[in-house]
């Protein structure tokens, strides 16, 4: 998918996604020459089924994950099926609030490991000491995570 | 006056999206996960209850016991029978070094299957609106096998064989997930029916590229009677490479993995 803007006759690029939580996508993309936005929203079928296919609108901010599509997807997985737990400790590890511990223990025990691991690695790379769901709710949308 | 609007091959200048270089890049972690195996191998029927999977776990264990470097994957993905049929107890499964490691049988047989991932009893069941899910289905079912190719930490191997569900879409997702078409074991029952459906399938995987190896006849010397498997190789110019009876020996299996690598 792409768009053009018609009077300028040239391509728009990406320029910021969103992901409201409802399933749905906003992805806006700016005309290069005239500035004019224009927003792709999509609705929960099509959002699935780009998600479907493991790709990002919008770009890839961290590499794809082993099993990324399979473990965001799957309802029936096992709590216990990896053993990948995300903690991996030095000096400049995040913490955890009490409040983001209390909703990553939300996420199924499936896909658990996987997404303290993301939102881990992003917080180091931004330098940010301590996740909390603020955090992890700019994270979700600004790395595509829908589902985590 | 009409708008004059290019057309989408037209626009070649990056968009900051850029979703075909994200498929790009799958299909090189594919085949750079598969750099290392010297052969992949398509088990497939066309036909359901033939014995696929009791084949293809028969041959990998026979090969394991020749010395051969052999893993299955197991791409029945609803149906999944292959760690069962290679005896491996559900372990967790462990990452390491960016990519998860197979189940190993006690023969030496690397796999892997849905059956390590979901749990007892229950489907495979995806998160999305339930609403068209027919959409989407099927699109994730070809992401998974895409991730079992180049997720799990195959190694160096001589053989991977491919144990595929009955039909031949998950072939036809498979050759478009390789660098090159597969080999393809052909199995079916001695019936004329089996014969037909498997006739199906075959043609179908020759049409993807597919180079067919050969036939094994399962289930001989029982309730089903008819010749399909000398059919199916008079037909496609293919050697019979075994007839299984219901209770193959080890023997049998030595002898049909040795006809496999001699076909090679």
């Amino acid at each position: 998918m792409k768009f053009l803007c018609v009077d300028c006759d040239r391509q728009m690029l990406f320029e910021e996604r969103r992901l409201p939580g409802d399933g749905t996508l906003a992805a806006a993309f700016k005309c290069p020459a005239c500035g004019r936005l224009v927003a792709l929203l999509t609705n929960p079928m099509e959002t699935q089924l780009v998600a479907s296919l493991g790709v990002k609108i919008g770009g890839r901010t961290i590499d794809e994950q082993p099993f990324e599509t399979v473990r965001s997807m799957v309802a029936t997985g096992r709590a216990d099926a990896f053993t990948d737990d995300g903690q991996r400790t030095t000096d400049n590890t995040p913490t955890w609030s009490p409040d983001a511990q209390d909703r990553l223990a939300r996420v199924p025990g499936f896909v658990r490991g996987m997404v303290k691991r993301i939102y881990a690695d992003y917080a180091k790379q931004r330098g940010i000491a301590e996740i909390t769901p603020a955090m992890m709710d700019t994270a979700r949308s600004e790395l595509g995570l829908e589902g985590m | 006056m009409p708008l004059n609007i290019r057309t989408y091959h037209e626009l070649t200048e990056p968009d900051g999206s850029g979703l075909a270089g994200q498929i790009a890049a799958q299909r090189g972690r594919v085949a750079a996960r598969l750099a290392a195996v010297r052969q992949v191998l398509a088990v497939l029927s066309g036909k359901g209850g033939v014995g696929k999977s009791f084949v293809t776990a028969g041959v990998a264990r026979a090969l394991a016991r020749a010395g051969r470097a052999a893993g299955v994957l197991d791409a029945d993905l609803n149906g999944p029978t292959i760690p069962a049929l290679l005896h491996l107890p559900v372990a967790r499964c462990r990452l390491q070094e960016g990519a998860i490691e197979p189940a190993v049988s006690a023969e030496g047989v690397r796999c892997f299957s849905t059956a390590l991932l979901i749990e007892d009893g229950r489907p495979l069941t995806f998160r999305g609106p339930e609403a068209e899910s027919f959409v989407w289905r099927g699109t994730l079912e070809a992401t998974a096998l895409r991730e079992f190719l180049a997720d799990v930490a195959w190694g160096a191997l001589d053989v991977l064989l491919v144990d595929l569900p009955p039909g031949v879409q998950r072939f036809q997702e498979l050759t478009e997930l390789l660098p090159a078409p597969p080999t393809v074991l052909v199995v079916t029952i001695p019936t004329p029916e089996s014969r037909d459906a498997v006739r199906r399938a075959l043609r179908a995987a020759i049409e993807r590229q597919g180079t067919p190896l050969g036939v094994v006849e399962n289930m001989v010397g029982g309730p089903f009677t008819g010749n399909a498997g000398d059919d199916l190789a008079a037909e496609f110019g293919i050697p019979v490479l075994a007839r299984l009876p219901f209770h193959p020996t080890a023997d049998t299996w030595d002898s049909l993995a040795r006809c496999l690598e001699s076909a090679t």
